[in-house]
């Protein structure tokens, strides 16, 4: 069992049970396309913290409090959790801070790409088009020896610190807190963010794939970066398992809809739909893995993955105060300035961080 | 004779796998590519083995290991 998710049959099992997942969970009430969605889900818990005010997309998304949970406690029980950090920190925040800005230009992060694709939504295949173009460029520093540095170990004593953050969260939500009159926490009354799974299944679905990824090291940029750099499609076989079993059980659910226009909380301009998800392909493959799996790799003690998820959350309250983020019209001129100013803070970036991996 | 060692302890997805790819490349065998984290241990272990080499596992106590290659 230890072993099983970290073989081919474990992989592909993974991506099966995430689609298939990921799907019921829209069946159950989450946002068409909307199963998993690590940019959406974290914009609207900045939405819920009143990090933003668009008052559609604000809530506490227990998915994500279940995916860190699940994937905390199968570290643990794995004996897989190590708290370890200091490999460039800030850097990671800003990278997160970017590649939220990139997923949120384009409506959804890697996952949600996926899941798009699986539900007719000819966008989707732009956003991914995008998505392996800034993973290319990625690859070429990573091949000229791109690194942030070496973390080094932690005290053990920070272990509860992610868990404690995202368990008050838990709190906020279950509880429907209210610290001020008419303040945070936020919940949306319409829009995307009213539209939820039940909390408890929505908590429930995220431990399983918490469980399911952590085990697996599912990640859906790895997935693709592996494939082309050292021809490794171990991690591919898991993403393409979750758009098969999306795909098959949308058809059976009636949630299969074909086409570019009028797709859910989506639009259809198609180079932003490229170049931001080229920005976010860039600025994850930058910092070693997909939105999930910078949650997955915070849960097993990196500080530094944890860093990068308070990155997008920060992204994503200036995505929406900023009018960076997109909307179903389309994308606005800040939110296309927004990514040409990523996609140069990443090339940057990557251009003066080469080498340092070779003196190691 | 000491083998060579490839120090990818801390380093970040995919650099232990980069590395030992340029090791492979290089082709001198056997060497050693010391890693902290079971998904680099995973990582390694299946690019080496998609070459058709050996490799051996030693866990070196302190949370990492020396995964040794060799033909």
């Amino acid at each position: 069992m230890k072993y099983f998710f970290s073989t081919k049959l474990g992989i592909i099992s993974s991506g099966l049970l995430i689609g298939a997942i990921a799907v019921l969970l829209q069946y159950w009430g989450n946002p068409p396309n909307m199963g998993i969605c690590l940019a959406c889900f974290l914009r609207d818990t900045a939405g819920a913290l009143g990090l933003h005010r668009a008052a559609p997309v604000q809530y506490i998304r227990p998915e994500i409090i279940g995916m860190f949970g699940g994937a905390f406690l199968a570290a643990l029980l794995f004996k897989d959790y190590r708290p370890t950090g200091g490999s460039s920190p800030l850097v990671r925040f800003f990278l997160g801070a970017f590649a939220m800005f990139g997923a949120l230009v384009f409506l959804g992060c890697p996952w949600r790409a996926l899941l798009r694709l699986a539900g007719g939504d000819g966008n989707a295949i732009l956003g991914i088009g995008g998505l392996l173009l800034g993973i290319l460029v990625g690859i070429a520093f990573l091949k000229r020896g791109y690194s942030l540095g070496k973390k080094s170990q932690l005290s053990k004593g920070v272990w509860w610190m992610l868990p404690a953050f995202w368990g008050a969260l838990l709190l906020f939500v279950i509880f429907r807190v209210s610290f001020t009159e008419g303040g945070a926490i936020f919940f949306s009354t319409s829009g995307p963010g009213s539209l939820a799974a039940p909390l408890l299944l929505s908590l429930a679905a995220g431990l399983l794939i918490g469980i399911i990824a952590q085990r697996s090291r599912f990640c859906t940029v790895g997935a693709f970066r592996d494939a082309i750099l050292v021809k490794d499609f171990h991690l591919l076989s898991g993403v393409l398992a979750l758009v098969a079993s999306a795909f098959v059980l949308n058809l059976f659910l009636g949630q299969f809809n074909p086409g570019f226009a009028n797709q859910p909380i989506a639009h259809s301009d198609s180079l932003w739909n490229i170049l931001g998800m080229s920005l976010a392909g860039l600025a994850f493959t930058l910092a070693g893995g997909c939105p999930g799996r910078q949650l997955f790799l915070s849960a097993e003690g990196d500080m530094d993955a944890g860093v990068f998820v308070m990155g997008m959350i920060f992204g994503a309250g200036l995505a929406h105060n900023f009018g960076i983020a997109a909307s179903p019209k389309g994308v606005a001129f800040v939110g296309q300035a927004a990514v040409l100013v990523g996609i140069a803070f990443c090339l940057i970036l990557g251009l003066t961080n080469l080498e340092r991996g070779k003196k190691a | 004779m000491s083998i060579k060692t490839i120090d990818a302890r801390g380093l970040s997805c995919p650099q232990p796998v980069v590395m030992t790819k340029k090791a492979l490349d290089e082709g001198v065998l056997p060497f050693v590519v010391l890693v902290d984290s079971e998904a680099s241990r995973e990582n390694v272990s299946r690019l080496v083995r998609s070459r058709s080499l050996k490799f051996e596992i030693k866990d070196n106590g302190d949370g990492s290991s020396g995964i040794t290659v060799d033909k």
